[in-house]
């Protein structure tokens, strides 16, 4: 439960996403993960990064609204089946899933799924009960 | 055919003119004195009294009246003659607080009536004629107005009021009708639904008197294209009548205004003086033959000129132009009166700041409303489920507070550009 996602707001506009993303680029800034919710209006990107607190730090200082959200980041066989397991195990444990969406990052042959649920205690026990342990920022090497 | 309704009046000469408005000046002011406390408190703190008012030459000494006022006074507090002499009331299409009532005496009554009947006439309405009344029918001015006119005129009035369209076009064609009022933009669908269902060649209409709504003189060409008649446009306001404070003649270069009851003066919205004849200013009215309601220097908030250039049509009263604008930062969208205050209210409510910006348009001949305003950190969420609802929350309270419908925009903050002084919020791209 320690990766925290960066959550910015984009207006549906050409250029939006390229504007943010250079300009996390052009300060050394590594995406680990992105995902992109859509109305026709607005955007919400939403990425997990290597330093989440400078990411935002920047962001904000361009004038970017965003919200960090705590995140909860399983890893999987990455093979087929396996996110059909972790959702059975969560269905099955009446987890509302909000969203989730997947890291690039592949280690020890592990997919990365990334989470967000509308009751974080709840995961944690079920996981728990399962055998299974959200990965740590640590793990995955982020700051 | 018959060209004035009342041809000792509208061809008048300018002195007959002026002697008529001194005499009834004077005698409204009396009127308004003896009757309505709430004018004569006015005139008092002004230190005017009705002796300072010997004739039209001193009618800028009398204190203005604005649509605050008619708030402050409602129901009653303008009301000039006992409710038992008052036979109907109008009311404006406000939308928040307190609307405007206005009261009508049945000589008020006959005289607006008169007016609407000198527009019908001045059309080439007459007795032949088949007058087809779309205006909404009730507290709004339109119907009732019209409907009048038409009866005075002794036209077969068919009192449609608005919607249902298949009813309008069945009546249309099945009776003949040969004068149609309604609003500019009803008149334009109207148009293209005739020329959709091909019934162009079974409409006999002749001429249309549009008003209670902006419209271009473009608009004008793709009616009268569209419906194969002369468009006219026509002027008014509940607070002095309603339509039919004036009207276009065949001239179509400005609507006469009707001035044996109703003194027109230009000034300048900032500094209340009166401006000359053909200067660009708010228009302000007195009305000097009404008894229930009798405003006097009412300032309509309209923007427009006034000229006395003689017209070819015969007509010898004062001619204003178009309105091209307002002196308030008022909006008429679909006929409703929109504050820009009202939405920033709202928004503020809602804790969205105040930096937002209006966009109106007409599409499909109808009114459109985006408000566009900027994400807040405090409204923003990761969910796009949270966002959704407040948008949709926003969205219900504008409705509540405007009586219409806007569309939301979310965007960017710091994407609306900020001015120095007074920010421009609005864009209006109807092409008025």
């Amino acid at each position: 439960m320690n990766v925290n996602q960066i959550s910015v707001f984009l207006e549906n506009r050409t250029g939006q996403l390229a504007e943010t993303t250079r300009l996390l680029a052009d300060n050394g800034i590594d995406l680990r993960a992105i995902s992109i919710a859509e109305t026709a209006d607005y955007g919400v990107l939403r990425m997990i990064v290597d330093d989440a607190d400078r990411a935002a730090g920047i962001l904000l200082s361009h004038g970017c609204i965003l919200t960090m959200t705590p995140v909860t980041v399983v890893g999987l066989l990455d093979q087929p089946g396996s996110l059909a397991n972790l959702l059975d195990i969560l269905s099955a444990g009446e987890i509302d899933i909000e969203y989730m969406y997947a890291l690039f990052t592949h280690i020890k042959g592990k997919a990365y799924m990334v989470f967000r649920v509308t009751d974080d205690a709840k995961l944690s026990a079920l996981l728990a009960k399962n055998g299974i342990a959200p990965v740590t920022k640590e793990e995955l090497g982020l700051k | 055919m018959k060209r004035y309704y009342q041809p000792e009046i509208e061809t008048a000469s300018p002195e007959q003119i002026r002697a008529w408005q001194d005499e009834r000046l004077v005698k409204q002011v009396k009127h308004v004195w003896d009757n309505v406390p709430y004018y004569r408190k006015k005139m008092e703190e002004k230190g005017v009294t009705p002796e300072d008012i010997k004739s039209v030459a001193d009618l800028h000494k009398l204190p203005f009246l604005t649509k605050d006022d008619l708030r402050e006074a409602y129901p009653y507090g303008l009301l000039a003659k006992p409710l038992s002499e008052c036979v109907r009331i109008q009311s404006t299409s406000g939308t928040t607080g307190k609307r405007v009532v206005a009261f009508y005496t049945q000589h008020d009554v006959d005289l607006w009536e008169d007016c609407c009947a000198r527009a019908i006439t001045a059309v080439g309405g007459t007795n032949e004629d088949v007058c087809h009344v779309s205006y909404g029918y009730g507290l709004f001015t339109g119907g009732p107005g019209l409907n009048g006119g038409s009866h005075k005129v002794g036209c077969l009035t068919l009192p449609m009021s608005s919607g249902n369209t298949e009813r309008q076009l069945q009546f249309m064609t099945d009776l003949g009708s040969t004068i149609l009022c309604c609003t500019p933009s009803y008149a334009a669908y109207l148009s293209e639904t005739i020329r959709e269902k091909g019934l162009r060649d079974q409409i006999k209409l002749k001429a249309g008197i549009f008003g209670a709504e902006a419209w271009s003189e473009n608009m004008r060409r793709d009616i009268e294209e569209g419906l194969g008649i002369k468009a006219y446009d026509i002027y008014g306001l509940t607070e002095i009548s309603g339509p039919g404070v004036s009207f276009e003649c065949e001239e179509q270069t400005g609507m006469h205004i009707n001035e044996d009851h109703f003194i027109a003066e230009i000034i300048d919205p900032n500094t209340g003086e009166v401006l000359p004849d053909g200067t660009k200013g708010e228009l302000v009215f007195t009305s000097i033959t009404k008894e229930a309601f009798p405003l006097l220097r009412y300032r309509t908030r309209d923007i427009c000129v006034l000229t006395r250039k003689p017209c070819s049509c015969g007509r010898t009263h004062v001619k204003m132009s178009k309105p091209m604008g307002r002196s308030d930062d008022m909006l008429i969208i679909k006929g409703v009166n929109v504050f820009p205050s009202q939405i920033e209210q709202v928004l503020l409510e809602q804790g969205y700041a105040a930096n937002y910006q209006l966009i109106v348009d007409r599409v499909n001949h109808s009114d459109t409303l985006e408000v566009q305003v900027e994400m807040t950190a405090d409204n923003f969420s990761d969910s796009l489920a949270k966002i959704s609802e407040m948008e949709k929350k926003l969205v219900e309270a504008l409705k509540a507070m405007l009586g219409i419908y806007a569309k939301v925009t979310l965007v960017a903050p710091k994407s609306i550009a900020r001015s120095e002084g007074k920010a421009v919020r609005i864009i209006d791209k109807r092409k008025i």
